[in-house]
């Protein structure tokens, strides 16, 4: 079997195909380590992420999954370990990063409406004391209605449900007009609605050329939603495409006793 | 008196201070709403407590120096030394110890208070300089205010407002958004502390006014009191600059129109009172408007209750809900529907069957959004789509008459 279970010393000598393997990869990490006090949250992980593809970020709860993709974009500052980004360093390469937080991680009663919030995607566009101009509201108006949600471009942002949150935040990035997606648990709390217009919106993304990173909590739907999997616990467990990466034997390294076996095996088949 | 206050007939020193707690009440609404966006607004309390020590500090200087301990500019430059000490000391607190902001908060603002109290105290003793008047700084003292002393102010106030101008965006993206804003590649530390710095600049502006212990209300009463009347940002922020110059102003104009009235705390007052018109009668996040949109939506539950009743053949046993039908002409006296009320609750039961509808089908998220159990379906759906819908239900004579 050539499924790439790793151990975090087994890291091979960098030949030159991995070097142009790097240069190419829109988010390239090698041996990161991030530590909340002392304890490491993510140990010496090195991932490579496939252009042009959906990529799913997999692993138990603490497992590390959104502080790799908050420490990929130094929103925490990591112990140790190198970024690229296509292949060039981070912040040179900002502009070119979509970042979709976690719903909670802000407070919705804040004075701001639908729209305002999609127009911050084109911050840098407008610059420091750039007038909000007509081709501006247009561009955000269409990103809203990307997402199914140009009817609540004036509403408060305090009225909506957690999945239209989710998908504001989703048009915020898409106005940025961003190469790589990064999206922190997208499908965490939302409904049925949401989940679909999010991955139709991906999925056009993908095909697009653009590349997408998910951190992804609901294992049945990984094979029908993704083209790679990075399972993490602490220590990268594997990477690769589902068809080989997402296998009972990795989902068990990944989960441990968490996952029955029966449901392991259900998951990986489907 | 009062009217000659307010336009500035009320001579010289009344008149300058007027001015200069207007300009100082704008600058701190309007850098104060960007504090309270961040969550953070109490931060400025422990500043402003921290610039004791620097004006006590500063005056033993320049006294010993052989200068006037009490020039302005000096104890200014003082105290804003003290307080960026009181700030970074908050910030590594907080960021290398387990201390939340609230305790590193109350330790340093403490501390410092009790610092410079103590030194305050030892001045007095000392009798070095001409000490009388340092004091004031704790709350405030306008009376002998000078025309250097208003330049002071004007100049702060407005240096704050500009670098507000220049930077309100990344501060409104950083105070909504900090996760997103670093990952855009905003310095959002920086920016925190360009936030700290401009309420600190305020804060010190603001000693000669309304004296350390009250300047915290000056920044934070006005930005509340705008929230209540306003969903937007940048709107909040503006309103914050026109009630926090506003309440300064009329403040500063009724402390002068009596003697021995306190401008700075009168300030604070006249801010509440505004706040407290707020409070009540702001149209959205107003008390008052709460309290009648409970009413109009209780009466509204009950009066749709009652008729899904009547249309299901229902008793009905609250009182409210008796009493309303009747008033509305649905039932007569002894409980039996009108023919108007027969109608409206067959026209009501058929609304639920088209909520329903509504509700289970994508293409009307927007619409079904707006389902509370109490709208009638033509104020979102045109008439089309409710034929449509009727459609899919099946004919009216499902409808009881």
């Amino acid at each position: 079997m050539s499924v790439e279970i790793v151990s975090a010393q087994g890291e091979t000598p960098p030949t030159a195909a991995q070097d142009a393997k790097i240069a190419q990869s829109p988010l390239a990490i090698r041996g990161l380590t991030v530590s909340y006090g002392e304890k490491p949250a993510v140990f010496s992980v090195d991932m490579t992420v496939e252009p042009g593809q959906m990529t799913a970020i997999i692993g138990p709860n603490g497992a590390g999954k959104s502080t790799l993709l908050k420490a990929a974009l130094a929103i925490v500052a990591p112990v140790s370990g190198r970024v690229t980004i296509f292949g060039r360093p981070l912040e040179e390469q900002r502009a070119r990063i979509a970042y979709v937080p976690q719903r909670a991680s802000v407070d919705w009663d804040f004075p701001t409406r639908v729209i305002d919030v999609v127009l911050m995607g084109l911050y840098r566009e407008l610059g420091l004391l750039g007038r909000i101009k007509g081709n501006h509201r247009a561009k955000a108006l269409d990103c809203l209605e990307r997402v199914g949600m140009a009817d609540f471009a004036s509403r408060q942002i305090g009225q909506l449900s957690g999945g239209q949150q989710q998908r504001v935040f989703l048009a915020r990035a898409l106005a940025q007009g961003a190469d790589l997606y990064l999206l922190d648990e997208p499908f965490a709390g939302v409904d049925a609605a949401t989940e679909k217009a999010i991955i139709s919106v991906l999925k056009s993304l993908r095909e697009a050329g653009k590349t997408v990173v998910v951190v992804h909590h609901d294992l049945a739907t990984v094979v029908e939603y993704f083209d790679n999997v990075f399972l993490i616990n602490t220590r990268r467990v594997a990477e690769g495409p589902v068809a080989r990466a997402f296998t009972e034997e990795t989902l068990q390294a990944a989960y441990g006793g968490r996952l029955a076996t029966t449901q392991v095996n259900q998951l990986a088949k489907a | 008196m009062l009217l000659d206050a307010l336009t500035l007939q009320l001579g010289y020193n009344a008149t300058l201070v007027a001015v200069g707690a207007a300009l100082l009440g704008t600058a701190a609404g309007i850098t104060g709403t960007f504090l309270f966006l961040r969550k953070r607004a109490l931060v400025s309390d422990a500043v402003s407590h921290a610039t004791l020590p620097g004006v006590c500090i500063a005056f033993l200087l320049m006294a010993f120096a052989g200068g006037d301990g009490r020039n302005l500019a000096g104890l200014l430059l003082g105290s804003a030394v003290t307080a960026g000490i009181g700030l970074w000391c908050m910030n590594w607190l907080t960021r290398n110890t387990r201390l939340a902001e609230d305790a590193a908060i109350g330790a340093v603002l403490s501390v410092f208070f009790g610092f410079g109290i103590v030194l305050l105290t030892v001045i007095q003793t000392l009798g070095v300089g001409r000490q009388a008047g340092l004091e004031g700084f704790l709350l405030g003292s306008t009376a002998g205010m000078l025309y250097s002393d208003a330049l002071v102010i004007a100049a702060g106030g407005a240096l704050a407002l500009l670098v507000v101008l220049l930077t309100r965006r990344p501060m409104t993206l950083v105070a909504f958004d900090p996760e997103y804003a670093a990952a855009r590649g905003l310095p959002v530390s920086r920016i925190d502390m360009l936030m700290m710095g401009l309420v600190m600049a305020v804060t010190v502006v603001g000693l000669k006014i309304v004296g350390l212990i009250l300047i915290v209300a000056l920044l934070i009463i006005p930005a509340v009191t705008a929230r209540f009347w306003s969903e937007r940002s940048d709107q909040v922020v503006l309103l914050a600059g026109l009630f926090g110059g506003a309440a300064a102003y009329i403040g500063a104009a009724l402390s002068a129109s009596a003697p021995n009235l306190p401008t700075g705390p009168i300030i604070v007052l006249v801010s509440f009172a505004l706040f407290a018109l707020s409070l009540l009668l702001a149209p959205n996040r107003g008390v008052l408007a709460a309290v009648l949109r409970h009413q109009r939506f209780q009466r509204r539950v009950h009066l749709r209750q009652g008729l899904l009743a009547l249309a299901q053949g229902q008793a009905i046993y609250e009182s409210l809900t008796l009493r309303l039908l009747r008033r509305a002409g649905l039932m007569r006296a002894d409980g039996v529907a009108t023919a108007k009320g027969k109608a409206r609750a067959a026209k009501a039961l058929r609304d639920e069957r088209r909520w329903d509808v509504v509700r289970s089908d994508m293409t009307h998220e927007a619409a079904a959004a707006l389902y509370d159990g109490l709208r009638d379906i033509e104020t979102v759906l045109t008439q089309d789509q409710i034929q449509d819908i009727d459609r899919q239900i099946g004919g009216p004579s499902e409808v009881p008459a």
